[in-house]
């Protein structure tokens, strides 16, 4: 935008730099990091802000809040979404809450609580400084949420309420009955339909971001397709932040809305930012299991159920008997008795692993054989059916609606599902990804989580980058200068437009036999067996010999019906699809070569003689950021290595 | 279970539509109604023919992207979201009508899908706070009285879906409107732009097409949320109280 003083080497939009992994995080004392780098960065002069355009991919909580703040600071907004409106982004379907660090309850919370619960929780793989400043700017982001309206749930003098959440011994988490999400979510969409009105913001919806512009070495726009008329075209502006969103759709069956992809941080990753810990996935243990071929996704139960059911499986495999004739000395308990001191409350991932092994020894219980008991009945003897009516009443509910049963009386049956990927686009402590002027906020980027999330901490990291870490960090780059001026005339723009028509061509010429679904099911299976609950070197290899023969024949016997040329909700899926088949190799490599256990991700090599997880420290402390080097060829490794100033490093221990 | 599916089928916005039958066998009770769709749309690409579009996203019944009027009823027999719905709610034989929204502020793009960005011009024209970020105060300095903020909730509840338009015979707005002008003006922060709200918001919302509230309650009967009509008498009041302290919008 203003005027050039140096120009980068021109390139072209498929060849690498060098890149050394610079976190620019600060050093100093953690409490005053965020202040002092603040402080620190350049401004953007209020006058000039409005020289310069942003194109902001998504309109989640990241996104929307990314975007509406940097609209109301003077910038120019292009904002993406794939739905019909901003407002649907998949953050809406978060039930739990929000955490923060008010210490509204004096239950002895504080920044630094959360600050360690959360490097702790991420079984320390992330970065200290980025952690710290998330929990910081946590209670920034209550007030900010209150002020726009947002109807959390309040206690009868009228103040905020609380609760515990995911384990947490203190009360932080903030919620608006079980739709904090969407209230959250609403806040921010206003804030961005308001900045629309004001003409600062241009949105638009039915619209898929297929690639990234490179212009001299920096990010300058992207390359949409029109979902309701084929358009391909080209946006430029002078920085690119991605919000799009997390990965977990390409084990096919997720709880994630069936639209999330990862096409956008997938083509930025083909065109040069380092994908980091993409085998870092979390699975969530209380879902409704699957109940036949036809499945399409999965529904989560609320975390809170583990509060007063018991979850449990017959001892005996095989047992068919429905769960009311199992005599209780027929029962194992089996979460209660393997960790006394935590019982059903044990962290997301130890739940998950520990039922994935008794359905594996034969004890699962429904049609399928996926499942275990969650069991309200001691629970409505002892606090009667009505308290478990007001604490669950809509949770009992859903869960009928869809299963038919009625958890009042039959045990409710429960299976793990894939929930959240903390692995993302490598970004610094600015959220710069390793292309200059690429952003990426929210569950796109790999972020602050480690190894694992808390829960009701993405819903926090999400706006928390969006409404009070990117909106200053931009500026710093925008600060730099040197942009050159750019149209979408720019033949670097024709170029990558062209190369998305032909993919386009290309998958609807191909006339094969089988449906874009067909593909996903079946790729969503190898990614679930080899590289889901738990990991072996055998699986892996087995996964990453299937997954390029699955791809191979996708792209010669697929059939994606229809023209581009109007609206094509299989040539959506397809090009979805595709770009989940190449991550999925990725994920595999990354899972194979981190050969310990940590967080989410668990090796079956590496446990304690008590069949725990065992991190290995001396070897992995580091993340892993991946370079893209072609399909099919092993991507380059690169490594930022962690250092662990406050939070020392401890093996987890819920016995 | 065994369906015989009649289905709008429309090209594009321009072109008429129809309805074409369809068979289906061997569908389960278990099945969710758009994971029936989804089986269908299989067998019709394996046989080269054009899948059905419909639009659905998190398939949790909270987006508020899915919406079909089934056998005449918006989102179908349950007072649920269409994709909350399951197969069991059906006889074992039966045939079913599956249409878009049918109203005249969304425009059918292609079979099942509308374009429903009405609904976001009219959150525009005024429904929010007018906050930008940073500089608010502490979250626990307002204390809001639980029923308000209960009440509050129950308003922010909607979905956006638009079943109340497609449910009303005038096609009309009022029960999403309603909803969004409560949930601000029940609370303390939205005070301050009360009147001007519900007056642009109204407005908006006659601009777009949409048909005038004649008490008929089919809205609230299909809203998968709930919503209740009392959100359109308290918003008919502010209205009177906007127009009478504000002026008509048309001078301002
Ligand atoms: C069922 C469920 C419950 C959850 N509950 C909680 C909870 O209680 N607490 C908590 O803290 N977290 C929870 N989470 C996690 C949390 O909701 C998400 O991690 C978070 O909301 C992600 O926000 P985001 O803004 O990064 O992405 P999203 O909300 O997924 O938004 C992505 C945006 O990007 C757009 N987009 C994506 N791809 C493209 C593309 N190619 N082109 C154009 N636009 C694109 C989409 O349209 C959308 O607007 C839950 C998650 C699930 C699935
Ligand atoms: S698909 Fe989201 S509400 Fe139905």
């Amino acid at each position: 935008m203003s005027e050039t003083t140096t120009r980068a080497e021109p390139r072209t939009t498929t060849e690498f730099r060098n890149v050394t992994l610079e976190s620019r995080a600060p050093s100093g004392p953690i409490e005053q990091r965020w202040d002092q780098h603040r402080f620190n960065m350049k401004l953007v002069n209020p006058a000039n802000k409005r020289k310069y355009t942003i194109i902001v991919v998504g309109s989640g909580l990241a996104g929307g809040s990314a975007a509406a703040t940097l609209a109301e600071l003077g910038y120019n907004v292009l904002c993406f979404c794939y739905q019909d409106s901003p407002r649907r982004a998949h953050s809406i379907a978060a039930q739990g809450g929000i955490n923060a660090a008010k210490n509204y309850q004096n239950d002895g919370d504080s920044i630094y609580r959360l600050f360690y619960d959360t490097v702790k929780g991420g079984d320390f793989r992330s970065r200290e400084s980025n952690v710290y400043r998330l929990s910081q700017v946590s209670v920034n982001i209550i007030d900010q949420c209150v002020a726009q309206g947002v109807p959390f749930a309040r206690d009868y003098g009228g103040l905020l309420d609380n609760r515990s959440f995911g384990g947490a011994q203190v009360s932080r988490t903030f919620y608006a009955r079980g739709q904090t999400g969407q209230q959250l979510l609403l806040g921010a969409y206003q804030a961005l339909e308001r900045q629309i009105a004001a003409g600062k913001v241009k949105m638009f919806t039915r619209s898929e971001m297929l690639d990234l512009v490179i212009i001299n070495g920096r990010a300058r726009g992207i390359v949409t397709r029109d979902m309701v008329n084929g358009k391909i075209e080209s946006h430029v502006a002078d920085a690119v932040v991605l919000g799009t969103g997390g990965y977990g759709n390409v084990f096919y069956l997720s709880t994630n809305a069936k639209g999330c992809n990862t096409t956008a941080i997938w083509r930025s990753h083909r065109r040069g930012a380092f994908f980091a810990n993409p085998c870092f996935t979390q699975i969530h243990p209380t879902c409704i299991p699957v109940t036949g071929e036809h499945q399409s996704k999965l529904t989560l139960m609320s975390e809170s159920l583990r509060n007063d059911g018991r979850i449990w499986v017959p001892k005996q495999a095989g047992d068919t008997r429905p769960p009311h004739q199992i005599p209780e000395n027929e029962r194992e308990y089996y979460l209660e008795e393997r960790y006394p001191s935590f019982g059903n409350l044990v962290p997301r991932d130890v739940a998950s692993r520990n039922a994935k092994q008794v359905c594996d020894e034969g004890r699962g219980v429904g049609p399928s054989g996926l499942g275990v008991y969650l069991d309200f009945a001691d629970a409505i003897n002892r606090l009667g059916a009505n308290v478990i009516r007001q604490r669950y009443g809509n949770l009992f509910d859903m869960y009928e609606r869809i299963t038919a049963e009625n958890p009042y009386e039959v045990p409710m049956r429960i299976y793990p599902a894939i929930h959240y990927t903390m692995g993302g686009l490598w970004v610094d402590y600015e959220l710069q990804s390793t292309i200059p002027g690429l952003f990426v906020i929210g569950e796109a980027n790999f972020s602050d989580h480690g190894a694992n999330r808390l829960g009701a901490s993405a819903l926090m990291q999400g706006l928390a980058d969006g409404y009070f870490v990117l909106p200053y960090t931009i500026g710093n780059y925008l600060a730099q200068g040197g942009f050159d001026k750019v149209s979408t005339d720019n033949p670097v723009c024709r170029e990558v437009e062209a190369e998305v028509a032909d993919r386009m061509t290309q998958l609807l010429s191909i006339n094969g036999k089988r449906t874009v679904d067909s593909f996903h099911r079946e790729l969503g299976k190898v990614v679930w067996e080899y590289c889901g609950m738990s990991r072996s070197a055998d699986g892996l290899k087995k996964a990453l010999q299937r997954i390029p023969e699955i791809r191979a024949e996708f792209w010669e016997n697929v059939n994606v019906p229809g023209q581009n040329e109007n609206l094509n909700q299989s040539l959506e899926k397809a090009g979805r699809v595709a770009d989940f088949m190449e991550l999925a190799e990725l994920m595999c490599t990354d899972a194979l070569h981190r050969n310990e256990s940590c967080g989410g991700h668990f090796r079956e090599e590496s446990q304690t003689p008590e069949g725990e997880a065992l991190r290995d420290d001396a070897n992995f402390s580091y993340v892993a950021a991946w370079q893209f080097n072609g399909v099919g060829n092993k991507p380059i490794l690169n490594k930022e290595q962690l250092s662990f100033e406050y939070v020392h490093p401890t093996q987890r221990s819920y016995k | 279970m065994k369906f015989t599916l009649r289905i709008w089928r429309q090209k594009s916005p321009k072109e008429w539509g129809r309805f074409v039958n369809y068979k289906l066998d061997d569908v389960s009770p278990d099945m969710s109604f758009l994971e029936m769709l989804d089986i269908l749309n299989e067998e019709l690409i394996t046989k080269g023919d054009d899948p059905i579009a419909f639009d659905h996203d998190c398939r949790e019944g909270i987006c508020g992207m899915c919406g079909l009027v089934i056998n005449g009823i918006a989102h179908g027999p349950e007072q649920t979201t269409t994709c909350q719905l399951h197969m069991r709610s059906f006889k074992h034989v039966d045939t079913i009508t599956i249409e878009p929204w049918r109203a005249t502020a969304f425009p059918v793009i292609k079979d099942l899908v509308v374009d429903r960005t009405s609904f976001d011009r009219i959150i525009q024209s005024g429904g929010y706070i007018s906050v930008s970020t940073g500089g608010v105060p502490d979250a626990n300095t307002l204390p809001i009285a639980k029923d308000n903020a209960d009440m509050s909730m129950d308003g922010a509840a909607c979905i956006g879906c638009g079943a109340c338009v497609a449910a009303c015979p005038n096609g009309s707005a009022m029960l999403f409107t309603a909803a969004k002008v409560g949930h601000l003006g029940l609370l303390p922060q939205g005070q301050p732009e009360r009147y001007d709200r519900v007056l642009y918001m109204v407005h908006q919302m006659d601009e777009e097409g949409f048909g005038g509230c004649t008490n008929i309650g089919e809205c609230s009967a299909v809203c998968p949320k709930e919503i209740s009509m009392d959100f359109i008498a308290r918003m008919n009041r502010d209205l009177i109280k906007a127009n009478f302290i504000k002026g008509d919008i048309e001078k301002k």
